[in-house]
């Protein structure tokens, strides 16, 4: 993995503890639902604070194939995000 | 699991959720006495949640021009508009509608629902930019998936978070559609449309508003929050629906766009369906009329809305940032909601119930609908049934 990729990874894991709650712990293999508990509304505003964070536009219709923390991850990548 | 034991699943969910025997979501309605009167079971009961918002839907004028369409156009079109013809009611609908809203075009659908669904996936397509309001209604959502463009989210009634978005999009700006409500349906708080129409003149992108909950409500003619604000001419495609203060059942999109035309040849949920029959166009001609002659509706209506929003403030209960047709009571938890909902319904007063996920930021609410049908009386016996159930949210 690109340093790029782990930088998002670092941030990424930030935004999904503020989303999941103080103290989870967060593993790259996690399923966002599943394991993180997030349900289909925090996922749409999860994504409005990574938007903000990264400052790239991610529709929401990309969202169909992310399962996981590191399917999320390689999709920030791929939006060119700010670093 | 396979299918039949997921729908189980979620079955058993909902009825966690619910106590057995209360039908909170399509409670069964025996008859109906009045726009405001109905019996359900052995009570009889008041109306408080149906978005009749000007009462029409006993309005004998609507009554006799839906007789005399059935007796003279029959029970229905039997198809979609593109197939089967496109009769001379329709299209006198539209004409009524376009000249109501001073524009060039109306396309008229048949639920409210398809004319999200229709306007959205019929202006936009793979490629291009959906930029819509957080709390959005299903019908916006599903219209914006139908279309295959990319659906962005701006946090809800932020025009400098929407403004953040397109400035991210570059150029991509000038081929996205921004979609906002007049009147929201869950908190009954209104869109910032001066602040989102001059972003979205800067941006070169187009706008949607849906005027579901605000036609015949807001603005001197009842032509919703854009005429309210001045901003009609700038609202590029308007929709509402015709099941609320017009009392039927129907939708429809106008704009000044002559572009919008194309949509009767390219929009699918315009195509493949039936039209509406004739007694709903008739019925909706003749509440439109009362509609745009509606200034004592509309007065009788806001006397209500004052009288029961004040009232129910004054009580101390958590309500939404204005009033309006829509006047929300929030509370702690989905039990309140629920106890407050069941015991509105002992009382004779039937109010909607809305538990998590379906109101903003996982509420848990009641929501009431004023009608301008109601009497000054009746706000005055839903507010002290409302104070004597306070304790439930204390």
């Amino acid at each position: 993995m690109s340093s790029n990729y782990d930088e998002i990874f670092k941030r990424l894991c930030v935004q999904l503890e503020r989303a999941a709650g103080p103290g989870t712990e967060i593993a790259a293999d996690d399923n966002l639902i599943d394991q993180l508990e997030l349900d289909s509304m925090k996922v749409m505003n999860l994504v409005m604070e990574i938007e903000d964070e990264f400052d790239i536009s991610i529709p929401i219709n990309s969202l169909t194939d992310v399962y996981t923390v590191t399917d999320l991850a390689k999709l920030i990548e791929q939006l060119n995000p700010v670093l | 699991m396979n299918l039949l034991q997921k729908l189980e699943a979620q079955a058993a969910e909902r009825k966690a959720m619910l106590p057995a025997g209360l039908h909170a979501f399509g409670i069964p309605i025996e008859e109906v006495y009045s726009p405001t009167e109905a019996r359900i079971g052995n009570q009889r009961v008041l109306f408080l949640g149906t978005n009749n918002y000007l009462g029409l839907t006993f309005a004998p004028e609507c009554l006799e021009a839906a007789h005399r369409a059935i007796d003279e156009g029959g029970t229905g079109t039997t198809g979609s508009r593109m197939a089967n013809g496109n009769y001379a009611g329709h299209r006198a609908l539209e004409r009524e509608l376009a000249e109501f809203f001073e524009c060039r075009s109306a396309i008229v659908f048949t639920t409210g629902y398809q004319a999200n669904l229709g306007a959205i996936s019929g202006l936009v397509g793979s490629g291009d930019v959906l930029l819509i309001d957080s709390d959005s209604h299903a019908s916006i959502y599903d219209g914006c998936r139908l279309s295959g463009a990319d659906i962005i989210r701006f946090r809800h009634n932020d025009a400098a978070d929407l403004e953040k978005r397109l400035r991210r999009l570059g150029e991509r700006a000038q081929s996205t559609l921004i979609i906002v409500e007049g009147l929201y349906s869950m908190l009954g708080d209104r869109a910032p449309l001066p602040e989102i129409v001059d972003i979205k003149n800067k941006y070169g992108s187009l706008l949607l508003v849906d005027e579901a909950h605000s036609l015949g409500v807001l603005g001197a003619k009842g032509r919703g929050l854009v005429e309210e604000t001045g901003v009609m001419d700038q609202a590029d495609f308007i929709t509402g629906t015709f099941s609320k203060s017009l009392g039927s059942i129907g939708g429809y999109c106008v704009s000044d766009h002559p572009q919008l035309e194309e949509l009767r040849y390219i929009s699918r949920p315009y195509i493949f369906t039936a039209s509406s029959s004739p007694a709903t166009i008739e019925s909706t001609r003749a509440a439109l009329k009362l509609l745009r002659d509606g200034t004592e509706l509309r007065r009788r209506l806001w006397e209500n809305i004052t009288r029961l929003y004040n009232r129910l403030k004054e009580l101390g209960y958590r309500l939404g940032p204005e009033p309006g047709p829509v006047i929300a009571a929030m509370v702690e938890s989905p039990e309140q909601a629920l106890a407050l909902w069941k015991g509105l319904l002992d009382h004779g007063i039937y109010v909607n119930l809305i538990l998590p996920p379906a109101a903003p930021a996982n509420q848990s609410l009641v929501r009431c609908s004023v009608s301008a049908a109601h009497t000054p009386e009746q706000m005055d016996r839903v507010a002290d049934i409302f104070a004597e159930l306070s304790a439930v949210t204390a």
